[in-house]
């Protein structure tokens, strides 16, 4: 028993000994070219942005000639696709105006990554910057987001300020074996 | 070969005789037929390099919420597990659930190829091969993944309806705690961003907490690697997490210092910071799988009633049944041990007496949150429980399944 006892503790010591070792020296560091070829996640701060601007005037001729039109309608609402439009008045409360990205969204870097990943269908990836910025330009005007003769670049883009402003939900901060909505809708006492 | 068949069949002939001898007793004629043995599954290739089931077996999934999938715009694709069939906690990678961040296309990618890049604020942004990643300590849990839109309604005709959203498997990879110690994660790091490598390369931000704690960077699945339809070569395992977060395909990791706001995270989007919550852990939730809805029993006498418990909180603890629509309350014997965010076999023997009632499963888990009914969730919403009641945030709620006097099973909620 003794001997058995002494066994698990020295395995214990090793497996402490590894947890401990900071690396294993496993993966290769990428270069800086490699990592901003794949970062194409755009946060609030835009600091991801490419060099670039696009206008409404070039994004509207780019809604034809890349196809939105053909999915989402020529006026952004009379399309098989999500309407990119908003139906009802521009006055109204922003949640009462559909689910509307261009017009939803709180930042408008989440539209310009949304048209950079996912536009066009089938042909994702394939659009240039200055044309998702034009892209990005043209559907917030017609939101009544930004003013026609705006341009967006990687310094303007994250500051124009979108109309649900503050008016959504943060998520809680997320603990280990903490209940998903406390007291929802009865909880044991533990 | 040759020479091993006639030992088989010998064996098969005296089991065949005991057997008749055990159970028939004197029934001569049905031990006259046995003698024969049954038909031989003709052997070819296929026998050899990957099995197959009974032809007899004929268990399917299908396409969920009586939409097709993939639709006219080969974007949608949601298929439901066959729970209704399903026997101890794990589903059969072949029967696993899936959905799609977007779009029904495979990609088809070449394990050699594919890479995983961890950047952002770590101090040495690091590169890995599947290779690299089989190279660090492994580990291997049971899982389930649900999908948020795992809900039951009136209109559902059985379980794989109303709950074939959600499946358990064997998972194994690397902790992505272990890939973030690699790479040495900076204190400004409170969220990080997964991508996968498909068509939209779908993002989303998870809290750095969750990753330190048990996400899994997964490349096996029951015992084989992770399927393509579940993000061959490489997927995020976030245990109790809704299912859309389970990053497929997982080519990217970013640690960022808050919420990204990408492209799945928009759809998280709620006003109500309570329905955002209920958005995002999944609760404490079972069904009854059988009796269930569609299903016949023969006659009064014994059953097992037996089903499933989850939860994204922790271990299930405790699941409950009840025979008389909820006036009672049985504990259910749990089958072997409960492991954290995976399916919990339950069972419980039951002598029907023939006549018609409602049967209930609830479940606790170890952090002590119950399986709520519709009823008490519309209490809590301050909200009339009727028809048009639509439970917000994923829907955990309490499953009746009706029993007529004739045994035939369905739907509580119709």
């Amino acid at each position: 028993m003794a001997s058995l006892r002494a066994l698990v503790l020295a395995l214990l010591m090793g497996a402490t000994a590894l947890a401990q070792q900071t690396t294993f020296g496993v993966g290769r560091t990428p270069t800086a070219e490699e990592i901003r070829a794949w970062d194409i996640s755009i946060g609030p701060t835009g600091e991801e942005l490419p060099q670039g601007k696009g206008t409404v005037r070039e994004g509207a001729q780019l809604y034809r000639s890349k196809g939105c039109a053909g999915c989402h309608g020529a006026s952004a609402v009379d399309g098989r696709a999500p309407i990119l439009k908003s139906k009802a008045p521009p006055n109204a409360d922003v949640w009462a105006r559909g689910r509307i990205l261009p017009l939803r969204a709180p930042h408008a870097t989440t539209v310009w990554d949304y048209i950079n990943r996912a536009m066009p269908l089938n042909r994702e990836g394939t659009l240039h910057p200055d044309e998702v910025y034009s892209l990005t330009a043209y559907l917030l005007f017609i939101n009544d987001v930004i003013k026609e003769d705006e341009v967006l670049d990687a310094t303007t883009l994250p500051r124009v300020k979108m109309p649900i402003g503050e008016d959504y939900a943060r998520l809680p901060e997320w603990k280990p074996k903490s209940p998903r909505l406390k007291g929802y809708p009865q909880q044991q006492q533990q | 070969m040759g020479a091993k068949r006639p030992d088989r069949r010998g064996f098969l002939k005296n089991s065949a005789a005991l057997a008749g001898g055990l159970t028939f007793g004197a029934a001569a004629p049905a031990l006259g037929q046995e003698q024969h043995g049954p038909q031989m599954i003709h052997e070819g290739k296929d026998q050899i390099a990957y099995g197959d089931r009974s032809r007899h077996v004929t268990s399917v999934r299908i396409a969920h919420g009586g939409r097709p999938s993939p639709d006219n715009w080969g974007l949608t694709f949601h298929i439901a597990a066959p729970l209704q069939d399903s026997v101890g906690v794990i589903t059969p990678s072949s029967l696993h659930y899936i959905g799609t961040t977007r779009g029904s296309f495979l990609p088809d990618i070449d394990p050699k190829e594919h890479r995983l890049m961890i950047h952002g604020l770590v101090d040495r942004p690091l590169t890995f091969t599947m290779d690299d990643l089989k190279r660090f300590p492994s580990v291997t849990r049971l899982h389930f993944i649900e999908c948020a839109g795992n809900r039951s309604s009136r209109r559902a005709k059985n379980v794989q309806e109303t709950h074939g959203m959600t499946s358990c498997a064997e998972w194994t990879g690397v902790l992505l705690s272990t890939l973030l110690k690699e790479c040495g994660l900076k204190g400004s790091a409170t969220w990080f961003v997964a991508e996968g490598s498909e068509e939209v390369k779908g993002a989303s931000s998870m809290p750095v907490a969750k990753a330190m704690d048990d996400v899994l960077v997964a490349y096996g699945m029951n015992g084989e690697a992770v399927r393509p339809q579940q993000g061959f070569p490489l997927r995020l395992m976030v245990p109790g997490f809704e299912g859309i977060f389970h990053t497929k395909w997982l080519r990217r990791i970013k640690l960022v210092d808050r919420y990204y706001m990408n492209y799945n995270d928009f759809g998280h989007l709620d006003r109500d910071p309570k329905v955002a919550a209920l958005d995002y852990q999944i609760g404490p939730k079972s069904v009854i799988t059988f009796p269930s809805a569609g299903q016949q029993l023969p006659g009064k006498g014994f059953y097992e009633i037996s089903g499933l418990a989850w939860s994204g909180g922790g271990a299930i603890k405790l699941v409950e049944v009840s025979t008389d629509g909820g006036k009672r309350w049985n504990k259910a014997e749990i089958k072997g041990t409960a492991q954290r965010m995976a399916h919990a076999r339950f069972g419980l023997m039951w002598n029907w007496d023939g006549k018609e009632t409602e049967i209930l499963s609830r479940c606790t888990d170890e952090i002590g949150q119950v399986q709520p009914s519709r009823e008490q969730i519309a209490k809590y919403w301050n909200k009339p429980y009727d028809q048009t009641f639509s439970v917000p945030g994923l829907d955990n709620s309490i499953q009746p399944w009706k029993i007529a006097g004739d045994g035939s099973v369905t739907n509580g909620f119709a």
